[in-house]
């Protein structure tokens, strides 16, 4: 017979296989072929022109700062949010003992909130005569802090919205550390902070690289905060692509600062992927 | 004791320790003499509380009552690291992350030695342990079973204690490779003159390495002696059974004073137990001093059974004999008798000077 039926690995998964090519690598395709397309034009495939990236790496035009902002917040939210997740995910595992699923599920719940509902209930809470602002006056103080539409309030927004993807990465990394090692540390004579350093980091450091390249690539293309905490006093990258794509119909331009997003972040990607060696952190060889 | 006066001063003495987790009693006022620079190992069952004792030891765990010291000063509360104590990990709990030599320098770094110090007493250690110099940059993981043990022990002579404990770091070996290190560990402790405390389930391991036994059960120590004390002087049937395959037979003290098998009939010549007052007592008798009888041979205690099977041993046959309801084991060298037939109808025989009476 010539023809032969593909075997049931293959025809399993060629659902999966068309979902992921028309959904993932048709847009892909699609995006980055107009981000060469002539500016402001639907020519895609017809046209090739370097215009729309030119315009993007030119000094004049102040993108950059949309990407500085980006690049700021994701930075500060995975340098503050390791900071912040450490000594919860130390708790969970070592600490809490029986109430750690209980903990647990308090932090996943958010996410069962739209993120516009919450950064709306921010807006809501802190805006002038809104929940805080308008409490206060009622039993006649200052009123609330004016804190509402600033970076700072776009940064605790992205700390907010993205600590349980530092957090769990987290605690699985530190569930990785056996307490024997630690035992046997401490056997050793190493003191507290000698463990934390000698032991504990560096076998939690695949969780750890793992939250911190999650929250970092969720940061750098976050919107939301800093469209509703922000009301657009600052405009980040993301920002940035979507007026492309929506009022100034410029695909081609969106496509292009797609792309070099796009393009960083999987450098980054790989960069952090290589450093972790999974397998010799494991103990696997 | 008679030899009380040449008895070298205790190193670590327990008194009345007692470690229990919520209702459960896991160690139970334990008293022990640890003397300097002997080899004793702690031998129980599974659940018996050996590791528990030994983490009390360590300083991994603080006992609910009773006092431990080392050198007459109360350490129950004295964490590990700050004890001049060291636990070989039954896991070894090598850190994956490092090298050989960063494994064994550890100890040192936590302490500031610097970097060439240190490497030339890892080297050194190494030397000890029968690790090749070239292994210093290995990864810890690619090495063996046999010498992750030497790593694991090189390390933890780096800390330099003045007690080794052991938590069964052989249990997850090959049995050759554990004849070989069994071995060397016992050299080793020659070597250094340190005082090692072993814990085990296998009394066979224990009585290749160790100076004196002490035998665990259901968190109490049931007796403590030399291999030959526990071998020939088992303190109860638990001990005795657990020193290897053994015979026991139940006896009692019938009305005229003369003790005999229960449900096992023959003819018997028993040396009562110690216990006077006793009622019951069990007589062990190992496979080797049971003796298959030929025609008109005598011995002080006879009994009559069929023999169910046969077992090579190597250089010596065993036998499993059906006596009435009972089992019983005869080891015979290899040759010494002509063949058995299976089902064949046997004397067997054991000498009352052969025989251990104990209690329960």
């Amino acid at each position: 017979m010539a023809f032969r039926l593909p075997t049931a690995g293959t025809r399993s998964a060629i659902p999966v296989g068309l979902l992921l090519l028309l959904g993932f690598a048709a847009p892909l395709v699609a995006i980055v072929a107009y981000s060469f397309a002539t500016p402001r034009s639907f020519d895609v495939f017809t046209s090739f022109t370097l215009e729309n990236y030119a315009g993007i790496f030119d000094v004049e035009n102040t993108v950059w700062l949309s990407f500085l902002w980006s690049g700021l917040f994701a930075l500060a939210t995975v340098v503050l949010l390791a900071i912040f997740a450490y000594p919860i995910a130390y708790g969970l595992n070592r600490v809490f003992g029986r109430w750690s699923s209980l903990v647990s599920i308090l932090f996943v719940f958010p996410l069962f909130v739209s993120e516009n509902v919450r950064l709306y209930g921010w807006v809501l809470f802190f805006i002038k005569n809104g929940v805080l602002d308008g409490s206060l006056k009622a039993f006649g103080f200052e009123g609330g802090p004016d804190v509402l539409f600033t970076p700072g309030m776009i940064l605790a927004g992205m700390l907010y919205t993205y600590l349980p993807f530092m957090l769990f990465p987290m605690t699985l990394g530190l569930a990785m550390v056996p307490g024997d090692l630690i035992d046997a540390a401490r056997d050793l004579g190493a003191g507290r902070f000698q463990i934390w350093r000698e032991i504990e980091l560096p076998l939690a450091m695949p969780g750890i690289l793992i939250g911190m390249l999650l929250t970092f690539v969720l940061g750098i293309g976050a919107i939301a905060e800093a469209k509703i905490l922000g009301g657009q006093s600052v405009i980040v990258i993301a920002h940035d692509i979507e007026i492309a794509f929506t009022y100034s119909q410029n695909w081609p331009l969106g496509s292009a600062l797609a792309v070099v997003i796009t393009g960083f972040i999987a450098v980054l990607t790989l960069a952090v992927f290589g450093r972790l060696d999974l397998d010799r952190l494991l103990g696997r060889r | 004791m008679s030899d009380d006066a040449k008895k070298p001063k205790p190193i670590l003495q327990l008194v009345g320790v007692r470690k229990t987790f919520g209702d459960f009693v896991a160690v139970d006022r334990i008293d022990l003499d640890v003397r300097q620079g002997e080899f004793l190992t702690i031998v129980g069952p599974s659940g018996s509380g050996k590791t528990t004792l030994l983490r009390m030891l360590a300083g991994m765990d603080v006992p609910s009552e009773g006092n431990i010291t080392l050198h007459g000063e109360l350490i129950n509360d004295v964490p590990p690291n700050k004890r001049p104590t060291c636990l070989v990990f039954q896991s070894l709990a090598l850190f994956p992350h490092k090298t050989v030599g960063d494994n064994i320098e550890f100890p040192l770094k936590v302490r500031g030695v610097d970097k060439e110090t240190r490497k030339a007493r890892a080297l050194e250690l190494m030397r000890v342990v029968r690790l090749p110099e070239s292994y210093h940059g290995k990864n810890v993981m690619k090495c063996s079973g046999g010498e992750k043990q030497r790593v694991a022990l090189a390390r933890a002579l780096a800390y330099d204690p003045e007690v080794l404990f052991f938590d069964e770091p052989l249990s997850a070996i090959d049995y050759k490779l554990k004849k070989v290190l069994e071995k060397e560990l016992k050299d080793l402790h020659r070597e250094t003159g340190k005082t090692f405390i072993y814990i085990t389930h296998s009394l066979e391991e224990a009585m290749v390495m160790s100076d004196r036994i002490g035998v665990m059960r259901a968190g109490r120590l049931v007796q403590v002696g030399t291999p030959e004390q526990i071998y020939a002087e088992p303190a109860d049937r638990f001990v005795s059974e657990f020193v290897g395959e053994v015979n026991v037979i139940e006896v009692a003290r019938g009305a005229d004073g003369a003790w005999t098998g229960v449900d096992l009939p023959g003819t018997y010549r028993i040396t009562p137990p110690k216990d006077t007052a006793a009622e019951r007592a069990f007589v062990v008798v190992r496979p080797e001093f049971m003796r298959l009888l030929a025609e008109g041979e005598g011995a002080d205690n006879c009994l009559e059974g069929k023999i169910y099977n046969e077992y090579s041993l190597g250089s010596r046959l065993q036998y499993q004999v059906h006596v009435g309801q009972k089992v019983m084991l005869v080891e015979v060298p290899r040759g010494r008798l002509a063949p058995l037939q299976i089902d064949a109808t046997v004397r067997l025989g054991f000498d009352a000077r052969d025989a251990i009476v104990v209690g329960n």
